[in-house]
């Protein structure tokens, strides 16, 4: 048997969008329910105070409310569950003592979004405020408490070294590091930077809506979420159902970047609700409330020192960092650093020294967003690759080659002890200096700066970790069993050949835009050559797909899609025998395309999947002892995650006047393996690449020093507009993985793993001439000016 | 007011926003909330034929106005250009910002069908997308301004036809 591959690596427009252009996808708040109720939440204006009452009587009087709850009506159902429960979990309402700004005190439940709003006013909440900590350092120094009843507000340290010492065995890397340091022929920079907090915003608001069915004892939960099956499980785990009394669909899900890769409160609560009230209960965040009730990413701040030779060889780098988890740890909060940590060193064969303390402060929870710590990891090493080139003077594109990870060294065990699975980084990066005209950008550059302008290029290479697993990490908490879930980082897969000779493939991944029916049409029509338009993709519903961990870390395609490709795999085999028979050939010489079953060699002998499949359903048709039925369900658990990678460059231009940063081109080659739709897979790099550029340039969650979010409307949270960004250039590299039979890695995430400190790169770069070294992001125009100021003395 | 054509009544509070006047009374749910402050441009319709934020309108300052919503845009099942072209040139990913950014852009050519790239990205400002980059909404509204114009679309950028 071989494998008609045609449809992998080919275009077909999206599946999905013929609704979604017309304004007919069904997102969470389109799905109105009969009789529906509204939630609405009081939030907490402080970032750490006693509430010593809460008066619920005039908003209880109010006309059209029809419940109002406090910490006192759930405290029996716990805290919210999280994967990793090291900290403070959250509380389902704020119990006793308030921890940061927008925590939710209350709940009011009324017949209308209008009227449940106008009850939250008319609930008088006593608070007396406490000492917030709010800013890292100052927490770091447990000069105050964020929880009066934790140890310390640094709840644990993670190293580059012994992060998993009872199993994995790494060498210290400090004693080499230290030694490359004392000798006489070689460099070392510093450099202190921070990684600022950022808010996912996804333009859908997270939105739920429950029903308890009291009749058939389920609830039947619509939710914004990436992780259904997680969703699933945590409500059967809290209100102590069976996991087959609730059923979470997640429709079309407008946006996600890991915000919707948590399990909130909310999604609790209205369930909580609708089982008192005996109603369905919905609850849409509004943007404001997002910025404050929805998980926020990033918030590093580090100083990263590199050594080496004056002729290019870095001999150490060393990144020490305080993560910022915010309050309570939700559902992977402390393992995010983490996954920066694996990929720490970036594409270099270097003693790579890392610490990351994981610091509690009076602030909104962060979890993974887009890229969750890989980002912040790649920003470091690369930032820093930068400054040691422009230290010893040689050209940043050389340095980096000297010391990548050789294409015979793969798999090439890090410094954390993981297998980076294959690579060719140098191969790559040719391909972009290529593109790029690399040479000619610095000529070009040379003579904008004899005329005064200042030009910047700015290149980095980065290194992903993504498609999870293997399974043993769920013995660290790195799984999924805390939901209740039967699979730690499985992916699963159901393809089902129906009578009409049509296919239904049922996978558990929870997309947010990613474009799982395209891609998973073409996946199936590669093996069985049933044609796209003949597959059905169904998706994010916790009753239909057997079971599924959702969308997330750049996995579907290499975990949940392999798990497809076996199941196909399966099908086609089954189907092989019985076109064999029908067609007196050997079920080796079967190929499937165009519909249906050919014999090699012997043109115009073919049987249509229609056939076929009606005699899997009358097997007394088929071959002798043929079971009956046409289908086949697969779990894959990778034995190894997969390490996509690539280099970008910027160039840009900076106003001097004004501190203005213009985009003049950007260019990425990136490599994930095999691609099953280059269509989809570079419209996942252009949005990475726009978020990473909101890191670089506009995005910052700020709080002042009691603890308020002033960052929470789009105005003053400015993501980038059609105008702050340049059309891409892109280009890839093949390097297939042998992790999985299809050789693809992943995507999602690769984009903004590798462009923030691409442009803050090429910032530094056009700024060299005045003496600049370094601008925290975002490099908005007055913090660039005032570098430029600072730097003319 | 009109509502894609057909004539609609309704009563409604004084306080109620024409978008949620729109998707919970006349169920047409197509334009979506974004941020309900007038900046992610998710709710666009075009009221009286001008592209404008329904999260920013009261459903009584609308009354007796034409309205068009993303569902109206389609005339006897012929997609618009910009839907035509949002489909083949991938502009979009998880479609929440679509309805608004199609409108905002058929709006746009409505007025001038020969934009500049530049001219594109300066009208689609008042529209947030987090998915694509806008790199091919830019491609999308170019290829429906050049059907448009009766002129051919610049082939797809991917390596590969449309299969």
């Amino acid at each position: 048997m071989t494998t008609t591959t045609s449809a992998l690596g080919g275009v077909i427009r999206r599946k999905e969008d013929p609704a979604l252009i017309r304004g007919r996808g069904r997102y969470v708040d389109d799905i109105k329910q009969s009789g529906e109720l509204a939630a609405a939440f009081v939030r907490s204006p402080f970032a750490k105070a006693r509430i010593a009452s809460i008066d619920t009587s005039a908003a209880r009087a109010m006309p059209g409310v029809r419940a109002v709850y406090t910490i006192d009506d759930v405290r029996h159902l716990g805290s919210l569950i999280a994967q990793v429960p090291v900290g403070k979990l959250r509380p389902l309402l704020a119990d006793g003592v308030v921890k940061h700004v927008g925590e939710a005190v209350a709940m009011v439940v009324a017949d209308n979004r209008y009227l449940a709003q106008d009850a939250v006013e008319a609930i008088v909440v006593d608070y007396e405020p406490l000492e917030a900590v709010v800013d890292l350092k100052d927490a770091a120094s447990d000069r105050a408490k964020v929880h009066d009843d934790l140890d310390s507000n640094v709840l644990l340290t993670w190293t580059g070294h012994e992060w998993w010492a009872d199993v994995i065995a790494v060498e210290d890397p400090r004693p080499k590091i230290e030694e490359a340091k004392q000798r006489s022929d070689t460099v070392t920079v510093e450099l202190e930077m921070v990684n600022q907090r950022l808010i996912p915003v996804a333009i859908e608001p997270r939105s739920v809506v429950a029903s308890w069915n009291e009749g058939y004892e389920r609830l039947e939960v619509y939710s914004s979420s990436q992780i259904p099956h997680a969703l699933a499980g945590a409500i059967a785990k809290t209100f102590g159902l069976a996991s087959t009394a609730v059923h979470v669909r997640a429709p079309e899900v407008g946006g996600g970047f890991g915000c919707k890769l948590n399990v909130y409160p909310d999604e609790v609560l209205v369930c909580f609700a609708s089982m008192q009230l005996h109603a369905p209960v919905r609850f849409t965040e509004t943007r404001r409330e997002s910025a404050v009730s929805t998980i926020q990413g990033r918030g590093w701040v580090g100083t990263a020192t590199i050594t080496g030779t004056r002729d290019g060889k870095i001999l150490g780098y060393e990144l020490r960092v305080l993560a910022d988890m915010g309050a309570y740890s939700q559902n992977f909060t402390v393992a995010i650093p983490l996954l920066g940590l694996w990929v720490s060193a970036g594409q270099y064969d270097i003693p790579a020294y890392f610490e990351a303390k994981c610091v509690v402060t009076n602030t909104q929870t962060t979890d993974a967003y887009r890229g969750a710590g890989r980002p912040e990891a790649l920003y470091y090493i690369e930032r820093l690759v930068d400054a040691f080139a422009r230290e010893i003077g040689m050209d940043p594109a050389d340095v980096r080659r000297m010391n990548y990870w050789k294409k015979d060294q793969f798999p090439a065990v890090n410094n954390t002890g993981l297998a980076i699975d294959s690579g060719d980084y140098e191969t790559n990066l040719d391909k972009l200096l290529a593109m790029a005209d690399y040479a000619g950008l610095r000529r070009m550059q040379a003579e904008a700066r004899a005329e005064g302008r200042y030009i910047g290029i700015g290149l980095s290479s980065y290194l992903e970790i993504c498609g999870f697993g293997p399974s043993v990490l769920s013995e660290i908490g790195f799984g999924w069993n805390n939901y209740g879930l039967p699979s730690s980082f499985s992916g699963s897969g159901l393809v089902r050949v129906n009578p009409d000779g049509s296919a239904t493939v049922i996978i558990g991944t929870g997309p947010s835009g990613q474009g799982h029916e395209t891609t998973w049409s073409q996946i199936v029509s590669s093996v069985l050559g049933i044609g796209t338009d003949r597959i059905r993709v169904s998706h994010g519903d916790t009753a239909e797909s057997p079971m599924g961990v959702g969308t997330f870390g750049s996995r579907s395609a290499a975990v949940d899609g392999t798990a497809t490709y076996e199941a196909a795999l399966k099908v086609r085999d089954k189907a092989a025998e019985i076109a064999a028979h029908l067609m007196e050939a050997a079920p080796e010489d079967i190929r499937f395309a165009d519909g249906g079953a050919h014999v090699v060699g012997t043109p115009g002998r073919v049987v249509a999947w229609e056939e076929i499949a009606d005699v899997a359903y009358r097997p007394h048709r088929g071959p002798d002892g043929l079971d009956a039925g046409l289908e086949a369900h697969a779990i894959f658990s990778p034995g190894n995650a997969t390490w996509p990678f690539g280099s970008h460059i910027a160039v840009v231009e900076v106003d001097p006047a004004t501190g203005n940063v213009d985009f003049l081109r950007y260019i990425g080659i990136d490599d994930c393996g095999n691609v099953i739709s280059p269509m989809i897979v570079d419209g996942q790099v252009h949005g990475g690449i726009a978020q990473g550029v909101g890191q670089a340039l506009f995005e910052e969650a700020i709080y002042d020093d009691a603890g308020n979010l002033l960052t929470a409307s789009l105005i003053d949270y400015p993501i980038p507009t059609a105008s702050d960004l340049p059309s891409f250039e892109l280009g890839r590299t093949v390097t297939p993985t042998d992790v999985n039979p299809m050789g693809v890695k992943g995507i999602g995430e690769a984009g903004t793993i590798g462009s923030a400190q691409t442009i803050v790169n090429a910032v530094v770069d056009a700024l060299a001439p005045l003496g600049v070294t370094h601008v925290d992001m975002p490099l908005r125009p007055r913090r660039v000016w005032q570098a430029i100021q600072d730097a003319r003395g | 007011m009109t509502v894609n054509g057909k004539a609609v009544k309704g009563s409604v509070e004084p306080r109620t926003l024409l978008v949620h006047f729109l998707r919970d009374d006349l169920l047409l749910t197509g334009t979506h909330v974004g941020c309900e402050s007038g900046y992610c441009g998710a709710c666009t319709i075009h009221l009286d034929g001008v592209p404008t934020k329904s999260c920013m309108v009261l459903a009584v300052q609308a009354d007796g106005a034409s309205i068009t919503t993303i569902e109206g845009l389609a005339r006897d099942g012929e997609l618009h250009p910009v839907q035509e072209g949002f489909w083949e040139r991938h502009g979009l990913q998880c479609g929440f910002c679509t309805p608004g950014m199609i409108m905002t852009a058929a709006g746009m050519l409505a007025e001038n069908d020969n934009p500049t790239e530049a001219e594109i990205r300066h009208g689609l400002e008042g529209n947030l997308c987090r998915c694509t980059g806008y790199h091919n909404i830019v491609r999308a509204v170019e290829y429906a301004a050049a059907k448009m114009r009766g002129d051919t679309p610049a082939a797809p950028e991917w390596e590969t036809d449309l299969v």
